[in-house]
């Protein structure tokens, strides 16, 4: 079936009234949504559309303070373990470092990756952005910073990293002294603002922003 | 169930990136780019099956090494021991905390299985264009996206022990290259659910009954 151009939403305003679902490709309209709630394709269940509770200025509070927390995260050692009163701690980047060390260079690189780089761009990423779409704006670069936060999808990982340090924990707790530090104070804290920006649906920044100037 | 409509069928297509709705101009598919975020627009992912399949045998080729070497040595005092995924499991069960050893076998052991199992039972079915539990196929393929990541928990372990036991003669950890072969099993199994098109799952013929 092909559609005659009189009905044909070709311009900007027709095709934002129309959703595609992009898990079945199923055709909805887009109906407004009040806050805090969700759309879901009545043909595969999906999540289409969700309208978070907290405005531009609220997510760049929490970003900000990811920030910080993200820093302190990397910079501080997360456990340190005791063995006949000689101590050994470690940071992120002493995992690094060792698996690098280590001949497992591919581990280390799939680390720094998903535990460093990558978290770090999103959470500059999206600070930019939010600091625009504050006043309804779109950042410069905000083409390609949309895209890239896109493809970025499920390569960040700290929240399997702090899995990893619990259960490391456990194990070492058999023959070793451990003795938490300030670095898995921070990364729990993570954990817990990572949660919040999962229910973020960051397309909707398509939609609240405009072009400075057309 | 049938009178909602598809994008294809209305001559859309919704862009993968950032959900733009298009007017599908050219039948050709050559180079269509969405207005809105300049990636390329296609009706389904490209080459899904093809892809798909060289990822996942991939996978399961970096599988087989990952579960049979050992991922990690622990030497103290002389005593060297070799850890496989499965008998870091068992010792978390024997000695330390059977809750934990259910969560470390479960995102090493059951999830890259289920990934396995749910991507190639996709593909079959989806190549044949069955009506089959659509709707229930299109959900395992939403767990698999959601959970197929926390299979990377067993390298990280190996990573954060590596780095802290240093004790040099009394305790301490390599590294061994199972875990290698066990990381890039999870990035390539992850590279393969990004391949997979859902929307494939309801393109076959549309069933009466639902």
């Amino acid at each position: 079936m092909d559609l005659s151009p009189t009905d044909a939403p070709d311009d900007a305003t027709a095709a934002q009234a129309l959703l595609i679902c992009e898990h079945c490709d199923t055709v909805y309209h887009r109906r407004p949504l009040a806050k805090g709630e969700g759309a879901e394709c009545a043909r595969c269940g999906a999540v289409l559309e969700r309208c978070r509770g907290m405005r531009a200025n609220g997510l760049l509070a929490l970003i900000l303070t990811a920030l910080v927390v993200f820093a302190q995260a990397t910079l501080w050692p997360i456990v340190t373990l005791g063995l006949n009163g000689q101590y050994v701690d470690a940071t992120l980047w002493d995992v690094i470092h060792t698996m690098w060390l280590d001949q497992s260079q591919v581990v280390a690189v799939l680390a720094a990756l998903t535990l460093f780089v990558f978290p770090l761009c999103k959470i500059f990423a999206l600070g930019w952005l939010l600091l625009y779409a504050r006043s309804g704006r779109r950042a410069p670069g905000f083409r390609p910073l949309m895209v890239a936060m896109h493809h970025l999808g499920p390569w960040t990982m700290s929240e399997v990293f702090v899995l990893g340090a619990l259960v490391s924990i456990v194990k070492a707790h058999l023959y070793f002294d451990v003795l938490p530090d300030p670095g898995i104070y921070a990364y729990a804290g993570l954990m817990l603002l990572i949660t919040v920006f999962a229910g973020v649906d960051l397309s909707r920044l398509w939609d609240e922003t405009r072009e400075e100037s057309p | 169930m049938s009178t909602l409509p598809r994008a294809t069928e209305l001559g859309l297509i919704g862009c993968h990136v950032c959900g733009q709705v298009c007017r599908a101009v050219d039948e050709g598919d050559g180079v269509l780019a969405c207005p809105r975020c300049g990636s390329s627009l296609h009706r389904r992912k490209p080459a899904v099956y093809a892809r798909c399949w060289a990822l996942l045998i991939a996978a399961f080729l970096m599988y087989v090494p990952a579960n049979v070497l050992p991922i990690m040595r622990t030497a103290s005092l002389g005593d060297i021991d070799d850890n496989t995924i499965l008998s870091g499991v068992v010792e978390l069960w024997v000695k330390g905390s059977p809750g934990l050893a259910v969560i470390v076998f479960c995102a090493s052991i059951m999830v890259p299985m289920l990934k396995f199992l749910a991507l190639s039972t996709l593909l079959i079915t989806c190549r044949r264009g069955s009506n089959w539990a659509r709707r229930q196929r299109a959900q395992l393929y939403r767990l698999v996206e959601l959970i197929g990541y926390w299979s990377m928990l067993d390298v990280f372990v190996v990573a954060l022990l590596t780095a802290l036991v240093r004790f040099g003669y009394f305790s301490l950890v390599e590294p061994l290259p199972g875990v290698v072969f066990f990381g890039l099993t999870v990035v390539l199994t992850m590279f393969a659910s990004m391949c997979f098109d859902p929307r494939l799952i309801w393109d076959g013929k549309e069933d009466s009954d639902d």
